[in-house]
């Protein structure tokens, strides 16, 4: 149910309609951080992994644009990129499901919410998901569920280590309950790999809540996230209304939640690479077979 | 016996009721013989009812499925399970008494029994905070299920939840990794688990006690994805559209077998659990019993592997064939 709150609070509050502004000038070279107002060159921001290099201001970035700051050049093969979401509820509210899904795709080039393929960090061989929100708020539906767990079976199968870089509002209503079951699909595949005994990292980025935050974001060995990401089960307004109380002015952020003991690590973005890495070495995985 | 509660689409009924009652009343007065009558007035009335019920909407189930006479968990366990003995706690500082658990015996099978638990009033639902757990009851749960596992007792949890508690301290104390720790675990239990939806299966606060080898729905039960309100009130923006939502999300029993979700759907007497709740339990502990039976005959390896695949193929998408990938890139 959180998601959905969440949802309807997003929209009402634009909370993370935050994303770097144009100047006046509009020539798109130039734009300005959302949460210090700084005025920042466009190229500077791309080269520091669109991390405001003033306030230290997290932008949103794309599947792609996580994968290139974390694969190394040329490593990243996708898998079943050409799967494909369906309509099976033949689900329509005030617009069709099947509408939804076409223009979703035609903005970002995508099937669906997710990217997932096998790729290289410092040579060291890595399973990777990166969820989008651009794609329905990176819901969660029987496409990115499948996607994940083939992902997951191959990381198992071939030994690796997996790192899923979780963004989304929680289980898409459109696929009704098949998208809940998403859940448990994951997690079973997750069971497998941990048997295993491989490393799986989510990283938690802004926003991670409801159905994926009951599932996969919480179940790594080592849990990573982003400063300043929303990371939640429920959101924040029906909490509130429970509550009838002001909520802490940190509620639900990555330091929130590393505070009370569900995150290991935050990780700025510009470090992401370099911690990955050492993370990996540290783990016994090393450039060619994992040494153990 | 206490007066029924009347769900809205009952209302039909209440004149049948009515005159069925004041015939009741004429009777014990006075020395006419009216039983024919009576009977007529029954029997139209059970005519009635059915049809009222044979036709629900999937909204309509909801209110069936929220009913606060509708038989719960420990309602259940009363009717059919002998030596019931309830544990408490998830040995981190708390016990939950809206996911409540504990060890009982039906006909020769002992098993460990889990289930959200709903009050029937005002002060029992506050007491058991409508049914709603916060992390630990998840937690005990799982701790539960691990013990079953140990002793090799099956397990059998019984859903109906609005949801999981949303609340601050649930945020604090881990709500979604309570709920996630459970689903994963639950893959790796070496013992029978039968889940039966015996009211409303509110989304992760369900699931968190529903990974199951077999997963059982009663007839005017639901399992909702979210709930039909606050579905609504996000992809309509207007929460007055619930019903046109509950009916889109496809929740119920019937729905979730073409979907693939659901094994078995139990019949319901004519009213709904309510009317006849021994009966009710009745349908509830031969499908129990039949189920552990066929489970039983698997090994510990199968057993699992079967649950894996079960949730493996969970999912609706297109996948185009190697030769269809070529046309497309």
């Amino acid at each position: 149910m959180s998601l959905f709150d969440w949802f309807a609070a997003r929209r009402k509050d634009q909370f993370v309609g935050k994303v770097i502004q144009e100047t006046e000038e509009g020539d798109g070279l130039w734009g300005k951080c959302p949460e210090c107002g700084q005025v920042v060159y466009r190229k500077d921001l791309s080269e520091n992994a669109n991390v405001c290099s003033n306030c230290g201001h997290h932008n949103r970035i794309n599947s792609e644009e996580r994968i290139n700051l974390i694969a190394d050049s040329n490593s990243f093969r996708p898998l079943d990129k050409n799967l494909s979401p369906v309509d099976p509820l033949g689900f329509k509210d005030r617009r069709a499901y099947a509408d939804r899904l076409r223009e979703s795709q035609a903005s970002t080039g995508m099937k669906d919410g997710v990217i997932t393929g096998l790729c290289n960090v410092e040579d060291i061989p890595l399973a990777i998901a990166v969820m989008d929100f651009r794609f329905m708020g990176g819901s969660m539906g029987s496409v990115v569920g499948e996607k994940i767990t083939r992902l997951v079976e191959k990381a198992t199968e071939k030994q690796l280590p997996l790192l899923i870089v979780c963004a989304s509002g929680g289980a898409r209503m459109q696929e009704g309950m098949l998208s809940l079951m998403q859940m448990a699909k994951i997690s079973g595949a997750l069971e497998r790999h941990r048997e295993a005994e491989l490393l799986y990292m989510p990283l938690l980025t802004h926003p991670t809540t409801g159905g994926v935050t009951a599932s996969f974001a919480m179940l790594g060995d080592l849990i990573l996230a982003e400063p300043k990401a929303l990371i939640g089960f429920a959101g924040r307004r029906v909490i509130e209304q429970t509550l009838r109380e002001k909520l802490p002015e940190n509620f639900q952020t990555a330091e929130y939640l590393l505070e009370h003991g569900f995150v290991d690590k935050i990780v700025p973005r510009t470090k992401l690479k370099s911690t990955l890495t050492k993370l990996l070495k540290l783990h016994g995985f090393n450039t060619k077979k994992r040494q153990r | 016996m206490a007066r029924r509660y009347l769900l809205e689409f009952e209302k039909p009924l209440v004149e049948l009721e009515k005159q069925i009652d004041q015939i009741r009343e004429l009777a014990r007065d006075s020395e006419v013989d009216v039983s024919q009558q009576l009977l007529q007035l029954e029997t139209l009335a059970a005519r009635r009812r059915e049809e009222i019920f044979h036709a629900l909407t999937p909204s309509q189930k909801i209110q069936v499925a929220r009913h606060p006479q509708r038989p719960s968990t420990l309602d259940f366990i009363q009717m059919f399970c002998d030596d019931w003995i309830e544990l408490h706690g998830d040995r981190n500082s708390s016990d939950d008494k809206a996911l409540i658990g504990g060890i009982a015996r039906i006909d020769d099978t002992s098993v460990l029994l889990i289930g959200q638990q709903k009050g029937r009033d005002t002060k029992e639902n506050v007491a058991r905070n409508f049914g709603m757990a916060k992390p630990g009851g998840y937690r005990k749960a799982l701790r539960l299920m691990d013990h079953a596992d140990r002793f090799k007792l099956p397990i059998i949890s019984f859903i109906d939840t609005p949801g999981a508690y949303a609340g601050l301290l649930a945020e604090e104390q881990g709500q979604g990794e309570a709920i996630a720790v459970n689903l994963r675990e639950m893959f790796r239990l070496r013992v029978p688990v039968i889940a039966t939806v015996i009211g409303e299966g509110g989304s992760g606060g369900a699931l968190g006690i529903g990974v199951a080898d077999k997963l059982l729905m009663f007839e005017h039960s639901v399992y909702t994805v979210a709930s039909p309100e606050a579905c609504a009130s996000i992809l309509w923006r207007d929460a007055g559209k619930a019903p046109e939502a509950a009916a889109a999300l496809k929740i119920t029993g019937e729905d979730l077998m073409t979907l693939g979700i659901v094994d078995e759907v139990l019949k319901e007497p004519s009213g709904g659990n309510n009317w006849a709740p021994l009966q009710a339990g009745e349908v509830l502990k031969e499908s129990l019993l039949r189920n552990l039976k066929g489970l039983g005959q698997l090994s510990t390896k199968q057993l699992r592997d079967r649950r894996y695949e079960k949730f493996r193929k969970m999912g609706r998408f297109l996948e185009p064939s190697a030769f269809d990938e070529e046309l497309i890139t």
